[in-house]
């Protein structure tokens, strides 16, 4: 709670101090979320320094998150410090491939990592897909600066099936 | 609902026992909707809206929003795979904060530089900024307006831009932020081949023997084209991977010799391989006597800062004769290299001499098909003319170039840096298909094909991206536009070079965003934009290729492309407002007519019908104007350049291909430029023809190693280099505003050598300040991870809109190619 105040108080005196917010006229006062500016500094003036905040830690729960769409290559749900990728070892390889997963439960490169530019299988997992990192990324344990709108087409054919059978 | 792993189990265990014993249990899981109208998406391609790769995407629509992006298997240049970035494109436009509104800073009512930013609507907008344009112009000339655009705009809003600025308003004022990354690759380009762009392709990848990268972190920078690059050194093993850089990065986990060099010694590095390509005997003789010259070039130049700055004051020749060159012969030129001994250039770079010998001698080994790529590492150098003109003398020396796997290539940053910024020529010196403005038989060609009197294209350069900034500092330049990029976050000593102009009270600071940036955070006027596939467009990408895409959904009410703002805001202008009387009466039909008329609407951009869009499309601008405005204008464009060496197919078969590298003659893409067989502009027989010269011949330059602009000393100990990272696009405004890509890579850390922290009492985590002499930044140390700078060196990335490294960073540019130099500046680090 006292934290929460500190905060209140440090964000009215931006407000204060700051020549550029957004300004709250009575009638735009509904696209005032939409429309503040600088919302990746906080409205902090450029001639003024945020105080960059802890580094994060990587979030190492080992629990799947949901994929925004099938395609999206899956975030890592674990750390992957100090695993090697290079030419000669591919760490992650250890646990996701088609012969080790039996062992480590991890799950299995998809189908598609098989196959080379021409769309042809290979009898192991194509060298370009051999840097794991370049798609699938860790994820900090960090709170979004802006809420994202993007909305699953789940949800739409959801919406969809629900009007239809209201009608 | 979020339900651990145990729960999930539990709940599963429940319903297959109810299952075996026969009871339904309500189902709380969802059901598979299975009925093909509802699960049908629209899938339409595009082209990335990120690097200068070019990869080309499927994007999935419905219900009007993009529901699911993934890479394109017909695609030549990525087949099937996106980077991490690539994959999230379908979140980018949905940031929470898009701007949808016009907003201009306020006070009661009225427009006041000091005062708060305010909703208005367009029509406000426009009414403002011609107010201010005109009394710009009224009072100082065209001169005082300025346009800062950008290698993301697509080809027809570049196009569109330099119309106006160029022919509309008259003045050369409009540079690109290409200026930032790709000019030095220009003027190499030029200097040694008299024509732009690569003459290889990424076909090359799949050719070559040995890839040396310079100055290139392809691993996160351009990471499809580094999966062709790791494909083929894995699947064949004689392979072999060169990494130089000035500090270990992720490129070096499939180096097979990595080189850390000290900054600016790649000059002299290059200057060795070519002695030792001569002093083993291994010159190609018969191509360098068939098709190259030697040249040996002004030296001690300056870097490009401010006439009063003491290194200005010192350099001998920082005048006009900085680019010139002599002729010299071949016996000169080895002379010139043969100072740059290994042991001399092992000595100042502190590259080992076996690991020098070894990249030599892979260029040298004529049996070796080498490919060198080069990025920032180049580019952003004050000297970044010369790297790029000493690559290409080791290609030429051994005659490795314009054939499968033999290819010098620069490769851009951004998605249209080559297909908007250099082909449409939207900086201050150019005009399209490699012209420039100097050159009176180019503005006339260009002068023609608009229909304009001659004499409206004013001969002058224009202030480049550098000066545009100075100039507002000194209140030269009152009027400015930017568009589609985020200078305030990426242009190099904000503290005194770029702040102070924005809010100069002498200024109009107008900035296109569809998100509030920085840039956004500093001007008078925010534009709300649509963008990426919320308009038709065309990018150009690194290996020639054009591509193009339609509209695919609708933009949040308000917002509006760059290129309807800027075709929308001429019609404010009569022509007689802008041009002098002199310049009316060489063509007395365009008094009384509006900008919009006669550089649009009434010249070829405005011929083609709105029965050519495709009836089931979107296309927001051209239904607005009531003509096809893109393919108006990029046709009118495409004249430029058609016949010239720059050919471009017709406009609608790019919405059929995955992009065509040009130039397109006879329907067909060219590969390798400069090689009989491969490119059709080469005169018969000449086996190999460098026509951008007019004696066929490509240029090799003697050229020294100098020293960088600013180089640590005992006070500021550190290097700093910034650059990008894999998970953000440039400043982050859009991947930033991606959950996952956000999480990935919140902050840009200050990258040390464990050694370097221990010295200062530091740790990995701490709070510390990067301080130069022209400003200072807050982050924190992080002293492991996929950086691993050498001692003496640090590196922090310019994506982190809260953490402003380029308040640090030095102005210094190439005085050939005016890009500033991002890799090298003096540093020291403090705790907080």
């Amino acid at each position: 709670m006292k934290n929460l105040n500190l905060a209140a108080i440090a964000s009215l005196l931006v407000l204060a101090v700051s020549p550029i917010m957004y300004s709250l006229n009575a009638n735009a006062a509904d696209k005032e979320t939409v429309n503040s500016v600088a919302t990746l500094r906080d409205a902090t003036p450029i001639d003024v320094q945020k105080e960059p905040n802890i580094i994060p830690k990587v979030i190492n729960k080992d629990i799947k998150q949901g994929r925004n769409y099938p395609m999206q290559p899956p975030v890592i749900p674990h750390t992957t410090r100090s695993y090697e990728v290079n030419k000669n070892n591919n760490k992650c390889m250890s646990c996701h491939s088609r012969h080790r997963t039996e062992k480590s439960q991890a799950p299995m490169v998809s189908v598609t990592h098989y196959m080379d530019r021409d769309g042809n299988f290979l009898a192991e997992v194509s060298p370009r897909r051999y840097f794991c990192n370049q798609c699938h990324v860790t994820q900090l344990d960090a709170e979004p600066l802006v809420e994202n709108t993007f909305v699953d087409m789940h949800t739409l054919m959801k919406q969809k099936t629900t009007s239809a059978k209201e009608h | 609902m979020t339900i651990n792993r145990r729960e999930f189990i539990k709940a599963n265990a429940i319903a297959a026992a109810a299952a075996v014993a026969g009871v339904s249990v309500p189902a709380v899981a969802s059901n598979l909707i299975t009925s093909s109208d509802i699960t049908k998406l629209k899938w339409d391609k595009a082209a990335c809206r990120f690097c200068g790769t070019g990869c080309s995407v499927n994007v999935g629509v419905m219900d009007g929003k993009v529901v699911a992006t993934h890479g394109d298997i017909k695609s030549p240049v990525n087949k099937g795979l996106s980077c991490v970035k690539g994959y999230f494109l379908s979140k980018i436009m949905y940031g929470k904060d898009r701007l949808t509104t016009p907003l201009l800073r306020m006070t009661n009512g009225k427009y006041d530089k000091e005062g708060e930013f305010t909703p208005i609507s367009w029509d406000q907008a426009f009414n403002v900024m011609a107010e201010k344009a005109n009394d710009a112009l009224k009072k100082d000339g065209p001169e005082a307006l300025g346009m800062f655009g950008s290698g993301q705009w697509t080809v027809q809003e570049g196009y569109a831009a330099v119309k106006l600025m160029k022919a509309g308003f008259r003045t050369n004022n409009i540079d690109p932020n290409a200026r930032h990354c790709m000019a030095s690759a220009v003027g190499g380009f030029m200097r040694t081949f008299g024509i732009d762009e690569p003459m290889g392709c990424y076909d090359d990848l799949e050719a070559a023997d040995a890839f040396v990268l310079w100055g290139s972190n392809m691993a996160e920078m351009h990471p499809i084209l580094w999966t062709r690059l790791t494909d083929r050194r894995l699947s064949a093993p004689h392979v072999k991977v060169a990494v130089l850089s000035t500090f270990e990065h992720r490129s070096f986990d499939l180096a097979d010799n990595g080189m850390i060099f000290t900054p600016q010694t790649d000059l002299a590095i290059l200057n060795y391989i070519a002695n030792y390509i001569i002093q083993t005997g291994r010159v190609n003789k018969d191509f360098v006597s068939k098709h190259t010259n030697f040249r040996l070039g002004e030296t001690d130049i300056g870097y490009g800062l401010r006439p009063e700055h003491p290194l200005e004051q010192k350099a001998k020749n920082n005048g006009k004769t900085k680019g010139s060159s002599t002729p010299i012969d071949f016996d000169e030129y080895a002379k010139f290299v043969s100072t740059y001994t290994v042991e001399s250039v092992s000595k100042l770079s502190g590259v080992p001499e076996h690991k020098l010998k070894e990249l030599a001698e892979m260029y040298a080994d004529p049996k070796i098909k080498v490919t060198s790529f080069w990025t920032m590492g180049f580019n952003q150098h004050t000297r970044g003319v010369w790297a790029n003109n000493l690559v290409y003398n080791i290609h030429l020396l051994t005659g490795k170039i314009s054939t499968p796997g033999n290819s010098p290539f620069s490769l851009t940053g951004q998605p249209s840096a080559c297909g908007t910024a250099r082909e449409v020529g939207t900086f201050s010196h150019r005009l399209p298909a490699d012209m420039v403005v100097k050159n009176p038989k180019h503005r006339a060609i260009a002068e023609k094909i608009w229909d304009l009197p001659e004499g409206t294209i004013p001969a002058k350069p224009g202030y480049h991206a550098v000066l545009q900034n100075r100039m507002l500092k000194d209140g030269k330049l009152n009027f400015y536009w930017v568009q589609c990029n985020n200078n305030m976050q990426a242009a190099a000593n904000i503290n005194e070079e770029a702040y102070p102009g924005y809010r100069n009270p002498k200024n109009f600071i107008v900035v296109s965003d569809p998100y509030p940036t920085v840039t956004a955070q500093a001007a008078d006027l925010i534009l709300p934009t649509a963008m990426w596939v919320e308009k038709e467009g065309m990018y150009g990408n690194a290996e020639r290729r054009t591509q193009s895409w339609y509209q695919m959904v609708e933009a949040p009410e308000g917002a509006k492309s760059d290129m309807w703002q800027v075709v929308e805001f001429s019609k404010r202008f009569k022509v007689e407002d802008v041009w002098p009387e002199e310049l009316i009466a060489k063509k007395p039909e365009v008094r009384g007519k509006t900008l919009f008329d006669v550089l649009y609407k009434d010249a070829s951009v405005g011929k083609f019908p709105l029965s050519e869009i495709p009836e089931d499309r979107l296309n927001d601008e051209s239904r607005d104007f009531g003509f096809y405005i893109q393919k108006g204008l990029f046709e009118e464009y495409a004249s430029f350049g058609r016949g010239h060496a720059h050919d471009l197919a017709p406009y609608d078969r790019y919405h059929q291909e995955r992009g065509l590298r040009w130039p397109v003659v006879d329907g067909k893409e060219t590969k390798w430029r400069f090689k009989e067989g491969s490119d059709p502009y080469v005169k018969p027989g000449s086996d190999w023809d460098f026509y951008g010269h007019k004696d066929g011949r490509a240029r090799i330059f003697a050229l020294p190693y100098e020293p960088a602009a600013e180089s640590p000393d005992e006070e500021y100990d550190l290097w700093l280099s910034t650059g990008r990272v894999l998970e953000h696009w440039h400043s982050g405004s859009m991947t930033q505003r991606v959950p996952e890509l956000y999480k990935a890579m919140p902050d840009a850390l200050v990258y040390m050598h464990p050694d370097d922290a221990k010295k200062r009492n530091m740790r990995r985590g701490d709070l510390v300040k990067l301080i130069s002499r022209r400003g200072e930044v807050q982050t924190r140390v992080e002293t492991r991870g996929r950086n691993k700078p050498p001692i003496g060196l640090v590196y922090m990335p310019w994506f982190d809109a809260s953490r402003l490294v380029n308040k640090v960073t030095l102005d210094a540019t190439d005085p050939l190619s005016k890009e500033t130099d991002y890799k090298k500046c003096a540093i020291k680090i403090v705790k907080v």
